[in-house]
């Protein structure tokens, strides 16, 4: 009775802390310059926490070594570009400068949205019917590979007519004309993409807390009890790699939103890197830790460590900060965390109330490191 | 069941009815676990069948290379049945369950999830209403479920311990609850009292007949500690390098001279 009244109350104090997190959001939105740094990195870091979190939902949760993350971003970057994209726009030479467009027509922002991750689970559905009979390396090395075919098949200039070939989509349907229903007041785009996102993560929350997440870790568990056990391997491993890319491709879209314009060859492998990073530095396992990660990396790739590129900000006439410092100083912090923290940052656990008030409780368990000594000192003194 | 060029398991035949206890001994390397497999769906037995209640569930007759390399009998038997593999988890879902050899829990997972897991197979929700908790009720039924079955398995105590933090014997039990969640009419034990000693293997003997009489259930373990296939089962299974060698009632095993040349002479060693 005790646990469940506990529960209820943590519930609360979560639910206190996001209205909280939006209110704040807001506010900032609606004083601050718009430009400011701190909301790029809150975007950028919210919606690279939606795309960690669905790749940790194939990795973490499900075992699956998979690296067609950015992949299934392009394509859902792409489904949104084209389908908003004023059909104005379309027809005159500023996009399509040498193709004629194929699609006539234009969506509205939210109907994109959730078609841009529609679309990229059916890529999903059908590059996972040969991939996913692979295992470990196997099946990295063939979604890595699915991924640059995809890459290479937008840039194709066959495919010219839909996606413009390699050249920049722009102009496409963004949140500068949204407003906040019954106002005239701007709808503030970080607030959007925390909202979307935020709505995203929960499914996957949610997912992965029934009866199907479950499943998922017995396969990543042991594959071959999860069978003897009546789990459809290759149903659940389809399901959860479909799931996780329509996941990713709603953060393609978003990013496409966020960024203004898109272009096939942001989406390289490169980028399904960093997100792996994010999940390993995170804590493969945890939904928390990706989130965590996902704006630390951020904030530090693009603003933290940012003085360290501009040689202005040197001392002392010694010269090594320059253009690409920052990355040796990255790379450094980022061995560090993964020398100790092995697991990363939060292991395989998640954020809990409980936790964090044992740990104001008791810091670093300093606490019970004591009162564990002291009591083994007892014993032996008692022995003695 | 031949594997490259070695038959595993040769023109092996067994029958096991319902209600009864029924072991499969051999030596070491016998194909004990292979014949298991078979059944199970783990492997694609290379010639022969397998029938449950019944119906076919499974058939394969040589084929492709295997037709020229094939050195087992009964080549020609099977040759008109179509083939039919089942992968192992259709086989559960029919109703055959098993136990592994080398513990084989979900050890991320707590006792009771490991339990709950196994009812996901007969739960009727799909992935959407098991998300948005529009199955609320089923997944309240399967947790009262396993919670039930935890009690009458005296392991609701450990429920929330992480499955692979038990002791040896209560994790063989554990395993033995999670295979009885997925409602099986036929309960594949493969060597379930394996590193016990003896009185641990009386309890688990009795547990067995109890369990089968509760889920009415029909058993085939395979098991190497003497006693206890002696004192449990109703029928017994001799193979030896893959071939059967005698099959009866333990009073007859025990008197069969075949048995004790090739078997229980050895078993002294154990």
């Amino acid at each position: 009775m005790e646990l469940r009244k506990n529960s209820k109350k943590d519930g609360l104090l979560t639910a206190a802390a996001l209205i909280l997190l939006f209110a704040v959001l807001l506010t900032m939105e609606l004083t601050m310059k718009s430009t400011s740094i701190l909301f790029t990195v809150l975007k950028k870091g919210v919606i690279y926490a939606l795309v960690a979190v669905s790749m940790n939902l194939l990795n973490g949760f499900t075992g699956l070594f998979s690296l067609g993350q950015a992949g299934f971003m392009l394509i859902g970057a792409y489904t949104y570009a084209i389908l908003t994209m004023p059909v104005a726009v379309k027809l005159s030479d500023s996009v399509y400068k040498y193709y004629d467009c194929a699609i006539g027509f234009e969506l509205g922002i939210l109907p994109s949205l959730i078609l841009a991750g529609l679309i990229a689970a059916f890529f999903a559905a059908l590059i996972g019917l040969p991939v996913l009979r692979l295992k470990s390396d196997y099946l990295a090395i063939a979604t890595l590979g699915f991924a640059e075919i995809l890459r290479a098949f937008f840039q194709w200039d066959a495919m010219g007519p839909v996606t413009n070939g390699a050249n920049v989509m722009r102009q496409y349907k963004d949140l500068t004309k949204l407003r906040i229903p019954f106002t005239d007041i701007r709808f503030p785009p970080t607030l959007f993409c925390f909202l979307v996102s935020g709505i995203c993560i929960a499914i996957i929350v949610l997912l992965i807390n029934s009866s199907y997440g479950r499943a998922f870790k017995a396969i990543r568990d042991d594959e071959i009890a999860a069978e003897a056990m009546g789990i459809n391997l290759f149903k659940h491993k389809e399901m959860s790699f479909v799931i996780s890319s329509f996941f990713a491709g709603i953060s393609g879209a978003l990013l496409a939103m966020f960024q203004y314009t898109v272009q096939a060859a942001q989406f390289k492998s490169a980028m399904t890197y960093e997100i792996l990073l994010i999940v390993v530095i995170g804590g493969i396992g945890s939904v928390t830790g990706s989130c965590i990660a996902s704006f630390l990396f951020i904030a530090c790739n693009e603003w933290w460590l940012r003085f360290l590129d501009e040689s202005a900000n040197n001392i002392l006439g010694l010269n090594i900060l320059r253009s690409g410092f920052r990355k040796v100083v990255f790379s450094v912090v980022i061995m560090i965390i993964v020398l100790f923290f092995s697991k990363g940052i939060m292991g395989e656990r998640e954020f809990s109330w409980a936790r964090l008030r044992a740990f104001f409780r008791d810091p670093f368990g300093l606490r019970t490191r004591r009162a564990k000594k002291a009591a083994s000192g007892g014993e032996v003194n008692g022995n003695g | 069941m031949q594997f490259g060029g070695v038959v595993a398991v040769n023109n092996l035949s067994l029958e096991v009815n319902r209600g009864e206890i029924v072991a499969l001994i051999g030596p070491n390397g016998a194909g004990k676990t292979t014949a298991f497999n078979c059944i199970t769906g783990v492997y694609e037995p290379t010639n022969g069948q397998v029938f449950f209640e019944d119906s076919l569930i499974v058939a394969n007759h040589p084929r492709g290379k295997m037709k020229k390399a094939y050195q087992g009998m009964n080549s020609e038997k099977y040759l008109r049945t179509k083939t039919i593999a089942p992968t192992p988890d259709q086989i559960t879902r029919l109703g055959i369950a098993r136990t592994f050899q080398n513990i084989r829990l979900w050890k991320s997972m707590t006792v009771f999830d490991n339990v709950l897991t196994a009812k996901h197979m007969r739960a009727r929700h799909n992935v959407f209403t098991a998300t948005f908790r529009l199955s609320a009720a089923e997944e309240r039924r399967m947790r009262e479920e396993t919670l039930a079955l935890l009690e009458e398995q005296n392991l609701a105590q450990f429920k929330d311990e992480l499955a692979t933090s038990l002791p040896y014997g209560l994790q063989r039990r554990l395993e033995i609850a999670r295979a009885l969640a997925t409602e099986p009419k036929l309960l594949l034990l493969d060597e379930p009292a394996a590193g016990m000693n003896p009185q641990e293997t009386e309890d688990l003997g009795r547990f067995i007949v109890q369990i089968k009489e509760k889920y009415d259930l029909t058993i085939f373990m395979i098991e190497h500690h003497m006693d206890l296939v002696m004192r449990f089962s109703d029928r017994i299974y001799v193979i030896d390098f893959g071939k059967l060698i005698a099959k009866g009632t333990p009073a007859e095993i025990q008197a069969n001279p075949q048995v004790i040349e090739a078997y229980l002479g050895v078993a002294d060693d154990e």
